[in-house]
């Protein structure tokens, strides 16, 4: 080591040691004064300047603000500070931070315009741009949509490459060396001599430096951690038993709750009678929660068996009790006064009909489906001495800081939500119905931590399902081409039901009631897409991949129908229709890695599906054998524009779960309802796709445009109508209603 | 009663009809065995009996006549067991909420029958749900292990 490093590492090292500092970078020091959260909690002689990295004595822990519900979020929010920042991976310590307004999402409502995802003109890209302030100026810190990666591509890389810059500057301070001669390794600055200071040590003088505000970041060539299979950082957690969910955090003197409330969701209790439950072992309270009944005992199982005898004298559901009636409510839907939104219509498809010696026409259904992710709803809550603590997993943590001010009465300062790892989520995780319930309860026995969990039944029956849907289809075909297509989709909004139930109104059409059908990329002489909205239902919510989930189905198979109907390849036919390269290049991809064309042999079938949603152009092939037990899945292949795979593995894992959620629904899964009440309770009668079904799945990620995007769910809406357009290659049999076991066995 | 888990001995009072799921998360606070339906439909509370897998959530604790492992004895962190190790070579997980409940049966499958075929594969693991969809991960990582543990 040089004297005056020598020198300096001492003095800086005493001063280190007096102040056990720490310090947090982010975005927002060189962009704009957004308020830190980071600040909140830190103790003298410490010091936060943003929001996204937060150092102390014990070393770095990078902030991830959106949760991680499986999709690894958490791991691609690491690695893209990490990149930056200059971190050894196994170094990386995340936490999600506190909720804050600093953590909006910018792209999440960037998709919430009538302009598609092909729409790159001016006004479509400053519509999405108005998406983004929007989200900041209501603070919209959500994750879903599959705009994490989109969101944080570039704000996370900035944000460790600031303080990354920041830490040479306060590494050239202690040492009097240029800061251009200093370089940095795996979480410390590294003088010219080869000594090295480490992040932490230079913490306490960071803190006071003014972060840049033009950072450069790293060009794709030098990307150590982007772009390469990384080891996820909840891997080891997850295969050793030792990650902690939400239902898994303990506190000391914690008690455990359950609850029970009107399966007829927004229905009244008339009356109960808890008997039973009140005196049953290990019960220590019954108290009323809105809607129902909770019970308090010393053991989850006690407290499910206790609920389990409360008889109940529930009141109707404030919706048409059967599915019948529903289906009537959806059907009177197609007329001028539910009309909700007309973004496609080219040409003129009244007159292609008129002119045409045929017109095709079919009905199509699709039902209520259930998120039931594993890890059934909970949470921890502790409220003592006017101060509530919430341990639980959420997509929208400030809208659930509202919903426990609004039940607590208390102000947000007083609130503290800690968000955790959850199992699952698909959208459910999108309500705050449970963490109102589990603040109630803890309402109930101040000052002790009380953890509520949901028995699966009560998750089951409590959904805000993906709604039930139905389309008319007309369509022409000519000289071997499809020349008229209009899809009327009917349907309840998500948007309205889902942002109602969190105090928000979202004027204007919805765009989930066609999303998926009216933004697709054909260029069909004659094109017409209308929404039309049902009235209020079930209360529905977002399931992953929102509108899409089913409108693929709904636009992709009546689209099949017309291919065959011309007589038209149905590969060939949609790769000539396609005028969006990047999504002609996904049908390229598709047809060549499942070598269409070529023939499968006897009782075989091939089927193509293409949707493009969240801005990703993905098509699927789906080969089948059509056998004398039913029909079995062989083989999927799926291609995928997302200009960038951030990581290979995560993303042909995420993109394989999206297909294997999307054709186990498609297969096997309904939710109805009778008597107001959903009939499937568990798993035994919603049970997805189970491993003996699951075919293999080749994936491809294409990287031809400089369109950064998310890949949650991008591969759901495809898979059903590949599969079903797979089944009549097969048999001959058009399904036009989901589930497709309604009509066709499986093996 | 008397359990032993993961080798250590437990003095247990509840009640005998309890599931053994229960005794384990919220008595003993061993949090590995996850709750996921309470109908043995899921398999996210899968552990070991002397060795085979259970459905630890229809099981009555007062039931249980053997040793009973969870993940958390399987293998830890720095000792993972075969089953583990590929199913972290492969990263299998997602949510990671049914892995505990896979791996446990995965390792009884082994135990069981070193060297399954595929159709064995699907027959033993069909009854382990998992929602995010990492099948084609967990009949490599099955494989994995099995070639692991045949080389000893």
């Amino acid at each position: 080591m040089s004297r005056i490093g020598s020198i300096a590492r001492r003095t800086f090292l005493i001063g280190s040691a007096a102040i056990a500092g720490g310090v947090a970078f982010g975005v927002y020091a060189y962009k704009q004064p957004v308020r830190n959260p980071l600040t909140d909690d830190l103790a003298e002689g410490e010091a936060a300047l943003t929001p996204y990295v937060h150092i102390d004595q014990t070393g770095v822990t990078l902030i991830t603000p959106r949760t991680d519900f499986g999709q690894g979020a958490y791991s691609v929010q690491a690695a893209l500070l990490a990149e930056e920042l200059d971190l050894a991976w196994e170094d990386i310590r995340v936490d999600p931070g506190p909720p804050s307004p600093a953590y909006y999402n910018g792209k999440v409502a960037a998709e919430g315009f009538p302009f598609p995802a092909t729409d790159t003109g001016f006004v479509a890209k400053n519509a999405r741009a108005f998406g983004d302030v929007v989200s900041k100026f209501m603070g919209l810190q959500i994750t879903g949509g599959s705009s994490t990666v989109p969101d944080a591509f570039e704000k996370l890389r900035v944000a460790g490459a600031t303080a990354r810059q920041v830490l040479l500057e306060a590494a050239a301070q202690v040492t009097g060396i240029a800061k251009e001669t200093l370089s940095t390794k795996d979480g410390s600055v590294v003088l010219p001599d080869g000594t090295m200071l480490s992040y932490s040590e230079l913490a306490p003088v960071a803190a006071g430096i003014q972060p840049p505000r033009e950072v450069a970041l790293k060009p794709e060539s030098e990307w150590r951690y982007l772009g390469k299979p990384m080891t996820r950082l909840d891997t080891l957690g997850k295969v050793t038993g030792t990650a902690q969910y939400g239902i898994d955090m303990t506190m000391p003197g914690m008690v455990y709750a359950t609850v029970r409330t009107n399966p007829r969701l927004g229905g009244d209790v008339n009356g109960f009678d808890a008997t039973a439950a009140e005196t049953a072992n290990g019960v220590l309270k019954v108290v009323p929660v809105t809607g129902g009944v909770g019970v308090i005992a010393n053991n989850t199982w006690r407290a499910f068996q206790a609920a389990e005898a409360i008889e109940f004298d529930w009141g109707p559901a404030p919706y048409p009790a059967d599915m019948e009636a529903m289906w009537e409510k959806v059907g009177t839907s197609f007329s001028k006064d539910r009309k909700d939104s007309r973004f496609k219509n080219d040409g003129d498809v009244e007159a292609a009909f008129e002119s045409a010696d045929t017109v095709l026409e079919a009905e199509y259904r699709i039902p209520y489906l259930a998120h039931a992710p594993l890890e059934p709803m909970n949470a921890v809550v502790q409220l003592k001495d006017g101060r509530l603590d919430i341990w639980t997993s959420t997509q929208i943590p400030i809208f659930a800081m509202a919903a426990a001010a609004e039940v607590s009465g208390l102000d947000a300062e007083n609130i503290h939500l800690h968000v955790q790892i959850s199992g699952g989520s698909f959208g459910r995780r999108l309500e705050d119905d449970f963490i109102r319930q589990a603040v109630e309860l803890a309402q109930a026995v101040e000052g002790v931590p009380i953890k509520m969990t949901w028995s699966r039944e009560e998750d089951m029956t409590h959904d805000f399902p993906r709604p039930m849907q139905m389309a008319r289809a007309r369509g022409v075909v000519k000289d071997g081409h499809v020349e008229a297509y209009d899809l009327g989709i009917a349907a309840p909004s998500v948007a309205s039901s889902q942002m109602g139930r969190l105090n928000q109104s979202l004027p204007g059409p919805d765009i989930a009631i066609i999303a998926g059908a009216w933004d697709q990329p054909f260029a069909i002489p004659n094109y017409r897409v209308t929404g039309y909205r049902v009235p209020p239902l079930v209360p529905v919510s977002s399931w992953r991949s929102v509108g899409a989930s089913g409108n693929g189905f709904l636009h992709d198979c009546f689209l099949d129908e017309l291919i065959h109907a011309a007589g038209a390849d149905p590969m060939e036919e949609r790769i000539r229709l396609c005028w969006h390269a990047p999504s002609r290049r996904v049908l390229e991809a598709v047809a060549e890695m499942s070598n269409w064309g070529n023939d499968l042999g006897p009782d075989r079938g091939r089927g193509v599906a293409f949707t493009l949603s969240f801005g990703v152009p993905t098509a699927e092939v789906v080969e089948v054998t059509n056998t004398p037990d039913g029909i079995r899945i062989n083989k999927v292949y799926v291609a995928a524009e997302v200009g960038k795979v951030l990581d290979p593995v995560n993303f042909e894992n995420q993109v394989q779960g999206g297909v294997v959620w999307g054709l186990g629904h498609a297969m096997n899964c309904e939710l109805t309802y009778d008597d107001g009440m959903p009939e499937q309770t568990n798993f035994h009668d919603f049970e997805g796709m189970r491993l003996y079904q699951c075919p293999e799945i080749e994936v491809r990620g294409l990287e031809t445009t400089d369109d950064i995007r998310g890949i949650g769910e991008p591969s759901v809406p495809p898979a059903a109508p590949a599969l079903a357009n797979a089944i009549f290659a097969a048999t001959g049999q058009r399904i036009r209603e989901l589930p497709l076991n309604k009509h066709i066995d499986f093996v | 009663m008397k359990l032993t888990v993961n080798g250590n001995a437990h003095d247990l009072d509840v009640e005998p009809d309890m599931p053994l799921l229960w005794a384990l998360r919220d008595e003993l606070g061993i949090t590995g065995p996850k709750y996921g339906c309470g109908i043995a439909m899921c398999g996210a509370c899968t552990v070991h009996i002397d060795g085979v897998a259970v459905r630890s959530c229809s099981v009555q604790v007062g039931d249980v006549d053997g040793d009973v492992t969870t993940i958390e004895g399987l293998g830890t962190p720095d000792a993972m067991h075969a089953v583990q190790a590929a199913w972290f070579e492969h990263q299998v997980a997602q949510c990671g909420y049914c892995q505990s409940g896979q791996i446990m049966q995965a390792a009884s499958l082994l135990e069981e029958n070193p060297a399954p075929t595929d159709e064995d594969i699907d027959d033993a693991m069909s009854g382990n749900l998992c929602r995010c969809g990492t099948y084609p991960r967990i009949r490599a990582a099955v494989k994995t292990a099995a070639a692991k543990l045949s080389e000893g």
